[in-house]
């Protein structure tokens, strides 16, 4: 890690807020489930109010059937493009040059250029495997 | 002491203001599409209807709390309060008035996007422990939807911060403060941002995962009272961080231009406003939105998603890279 990325780090109490907000919101959950709990009518069960709701027809068959594999496959694509997007984030960020890059990129302006090509290089890696995935129909949604 | 303040303003935001907001936006939008729809909407609870979500929640709270039998109970009495917590999570850092943010961290929105995108558990497990056709496919159709374009909402920051080059939100705004909005150099980027955050709040035009004319109601169809509403609550809350991020991050945040605040607790209250004045602007925009335009067909959802505005997104970064690199940075 970079020393100016240590020195600005957050330190753990400034994360405290989090924390606490992380508490209350599942407080707020627990509190608002129990009270419709507590207060809530009850009334008998029957097999009907028992049943999935299925417009008045009896359900057929279970309800966790099979389903369409390109779900499986947006999130196998999902995962592999969002990792490429987590790392365009720091290189983002030093490229927009805050502070301590700012300094360095007025003395040594040709450091951008230089950035901004190994990032070229990145992304056309990125753009060819997305124009694949499209190429092999693997995001067409055709009717079954 | 500072800890006790602490929790004393992260329980005012998130237990009174942002449920609060929430409950007056569900009043907005029912008032607006009947104006809309040339009808007059609730107006009978309070003056100009005002009290109508504070009767809509006693009801929530009086009604049955059914459990039906077919459902896996852990799993379904777990999905709301899962969807509800990184709603309220992902607000921390949302810079709400000068100087003022639940947490200031240097990650800043990366913590937005680690949080919001744990939103799709409460979903995705709503519809899979509701042990129902409709429940399940529109749990699967959200868990679909809501990740792929996180990958265009992800991509479509990255421009913001080659600019700014800070991740912490209030910097972001402080360089808008100082240079110019960023939906001015980047009106693209801020399309694709926009049209993003609607599919991940599963709003219209994209809320294919609830969409009542094929699903019912989607993942919540089994579920009532006040588990329903908390799913509901989430759902808003989702739309408010949504528009207050659009405000943050493209539209100056707190700022305006050419005007500088008074210091002190009064010119942090007027930037409050202004803040809350732009979210507010958007959150109507969510409103107009829903009431202008039909549905997305499923296929032309996720093909706009993938095909379009991922790649444009890919496009908009290199564009503003190259922008930076020939004004040799922007700082």
């Amino acid at each position: 890690m970079l020393p100016f990325l240590l020195a600005e780090a957050n330190q753990p109490r400034d994360w405290l807020p989090v924390l606490v907000l992380l508490l209350l919101a599942v407080g707020l959950a627990a509190v608002q489930l129990l009270i419709s709990w507590l207060l809530g009518k009850r009334g008998e069960t029957n097999e009907f109010k028992d049943s999935p709701y299925e417009c008045g027809i009896e359900p057929v068959g279970d309800a966790h059937t099979r389903f369409s594999v390109k779900f499986y496959l947006v999130a196998v694509l999902f995962i592999l493009f969002d990792i490429e997007v987590v790392f365009l984030y720091p290189w983002a960020v030093h490229f927009g040059g805050g502070e301590p890059d700012g300094v360095i990129f007025q003395e040594r302006p040709d450091l951008l250029g230089f950035l901004f090509f190994e990032m070229l290089v990145f992304l056309a890696v990125l753009f060819l495997g997305w124009y694949w995935v499209v190429k092999k129909k693997a995001l067409d949604w055709e009717r079954v | 002491m500072k800890l006790l303040w602490t929790v004393v303003e992260v329980s005012v935001v998130a237990t009174v203001v942002l449920p609060t907001t929430a409950a007056l936006l569900v009043w907005a939008e029912r008032r607006v599409s009947a104006f809309m729809q040339d009808r007059l909407g609730p107006n009978r609870v309070g003056p100009a209807g005002l009290l109508q979500p504070i009767a809509d929640l006693l009801k929530f709270m009086f009604k049955e709390d059914v459990v039906p039998g077919h459902v896996n109970k852990v799993m379904y009495v777990l999905a709301p309060a899962l969807s509800l917590v990184p709603a309220l999570v992902a607000f921390a850092v949302v810079p709400y008035a000068r100087g003022m943010a639940i947490a200031d961290l240097n990650v800043g929105i990366l913590l937005v996007f680690a949080v919001s995108s744990m939103a799709v558990y409460g979903v995705t497990i709503g519809g899979w422990a509701s042990n129902s056709k409709y429940s399940l496919l529109g749990g699967v159709r959200a868990s679909a939807q809501m990740i792929s374009y996180e990958l265009a909402l992800g991509l479509s920051v990255v421009p913001v911060l080659l600019v700014v080059g800070d991740l912490n939100m209030q910097a972001i705004v402080q360089w808008q403060a100082d240079h110019v909005w960023l939906v001015v150099p980047l009106f693209p980027v801020w399309v694709i941002f926009l049209v993003s955050s609607y599919a991940e709040t599963n709003r219209l035009p994209f809320d294919c995962p609830e969409a009542e004319t094929e699903l019912v109601a989607g993942y919540h169809t089994e579920y009532s009272s006040m588990k329903f509403a908390l799913f509901f609550l989430a759902e808003y809350i989702h739309m408010i961080t949504a528009s207050a991020l659009s405000v943050a991050l493209f539209f100056g945040g707190w700022s305006l231009p050419g005007v500088t605040f008074p210091d002190g607790s009064m010119g942090t209250l007027l930037s409050g406003l202004v803040f809350a004045g732009k979210t507010g602007a958007f959150l109507f925009l969510f409103i107009w939105v829903r009431w202008t335009l039909p549905r997305f067909r499923y296929d032309q959802l996720m093909d706009l998603g993938w095909k379009r505005l991922l790649p444009a997104s890919l496009v908009l970064i290199l564009a503003t890279a190259g922008g930076v690199a020939l004004l040799g940075g922007t700082n």
